[in-house]
């Protein structure tokens, strides 16, 4: 938990909004706060001012589990050299439709 | 009697239900059934085409069907996930899917004979899947509804990659155009009846539709499907197995025979050419990774406890 070191403003919250019923929630930033309740109402007053959002998660900042971006370019490497899985690999005949 | 009527209020307003949200039980069983049902679809449809990954014709083509086979998996694995959010662990779902409680789509309990299954298990399996996923973008369950997003997004390639095999085999050597025939014969009518029984004859369609879970009905959807695809497989220059097949031109529609339901029943119920195998099949792979799961969770336990001594 060395993220969440004691200082006078309690640990920090990581802070997800949802634009629009059934939109994926997206990262907006992070709030300190010293409980849930807490979180989520500055989390509400810190990124919620302009447009009312249909959701909102905070999400201690200490129980994320990130990549080091040291080691992303490795750790992502096998996925973007098929390029079979994409549609676009495939030639569509003129004439065929709805594929 | 009030939080319903709120609910359906949310419903119709085109508002998608979010895990924490409020929702009737007969909401969540019913998505529970279904999101499951579809999950463990994809992870059985695994098996007739990893029966062809060894015996693939080309490096080419073999490459793209493991491609295809792991999106299979994973998307059987969104759909739990999206399913675990309300309230059913993972464990519940396999020992449903064991006991033969829950369900999986009745297609994939047909043999796939040769390389032509192949591409018409891309084309015809898929191309129907994907009708029906397209339409439940729109589904009311917040976390189904993404994952049929992505699904659909990924699934793009999947089509494209049966009819390309059914198009090379079909422009190709009387047997190999033979063997192309074969398999749109044998695959058909399974792809039709995957869309299920007639609407009037689907006790949950109502509820579901009146939830937006369905937002299509069973024959629309499959008359979607029949309409794109006859074109389709004129272009192959193969027949389809319907002498019944006509284009109807006051409705704009495609006409068709009527579904076999005696065998769709038949398969529903376990006696497909299939059923028994892809059942064993999965029961003795699930059986034979337990060990990974104890060794998994003994070495968390330890590391834990390496933890708390330190």
């Amino acid at each position: 938990m060395t993220s969440n070191h004691t200082d006078s403003q309690g640990p920090v919250w990581e802070v997800f909004t949802q634009k629009k019923s059934g939109a994926p929630y997206q990262h907006a930033g992070s709030v300190h706060a010293f409980d849930k309740e807490m979180a989520l109402e500055n989390a509400r007053d810190l990124y919620t001012r302009r447009d009312k959002p249909s959701g909102l998660w905070v999400v201690p900042a200490a129980e994320i589990v990130a990549v080091d971006p040291g080691d992303a370019a490795p750790f992502f490497d096998p996925a973007d050299d098929k390029v079979y899985r994409h549609p676009t690999f495939y030639e569509v005949p003129a004439g065929v439709e709805n594929l | 009697m009030e939080k319903l009527h709120d609910f359906q209020r949310f419903i119709d307003a085109e508002e998608k239900i979010e895990p924490k949200d409020w929702m009737p039980d007969e909401y969540r069983a019913h998505n529970i059934r279904q999101i499951s049902q579809h999950a463990h679809s994809e992870v059985i449809g695994m098996q007739p085409e990893g029966n062809w990954i060894t015996r693939a014709p080309t490096l080419r083509a073999k490459k793209i069907l493991l491609a295809k086979i792991q999106d299979e998996g994973g998307h059987g694995l969104y759909l739990y996930s999206a399913a675990e959010t309300l309230g059913i662990s993972r464990d519940e779902m396999i020992a449903q899917l064991h006991a033969g409680k829950a369900k999986y789509s009745s297609v994939f309990n047909y043999p796939t004979l040769n390389w032509a299954d192949i591409g018409a298990i891309g084309w015809l399996v898929d191309g129907a899947a994907v009708t029906n996923q397209l339409s439940l973008r729109r589904t009311s369950y917040g976390p189904y509804s993404r994952a049929m997003l992505r699904i659909c997004n990924e699934e793009s390639f999947h089509q494209r990659q049966g009819y390309e095999i059914m198009l090379k085999m079909a422009k190709g050597t009387p047997e190999q155009k033979e063997m192309a025939q074969d398999a749109l014969n044998r695959w058909w009518w399974p792809s039709l009846m995957m869309f299920g029984p007639h609407d009037n004859h689907s006790e949950r369609s109502t509820k579901g539709m009146l939830w937006k879970i369905k937002r299509a009905s069973n024959d629309e959807l499959r008359q979607r499907f029949i309409d794109k695809t006859v074109p389709q497989a004129e272009f192959l220059g193969l027949t389809i197995p319907d002498p019944k097949l006509r284009w109807n031109e006051a409705t704009g529609h495609y006409e068709t025979s009527d579904i076999n339901w005696e065998e769709f029943n038949q398969v529903i119920q376990g006696n497909g050419p299939c059923n028994k195998e892809r059942m064993d099949h999965h029961k003795q792979v699930h059986a034979e990774g337990a060990w990974v799961r104890e060794a998994a969770a003994a070495y968390a336990a330890r590391q834990k406890e390496q933890l708390q001594e330190a």
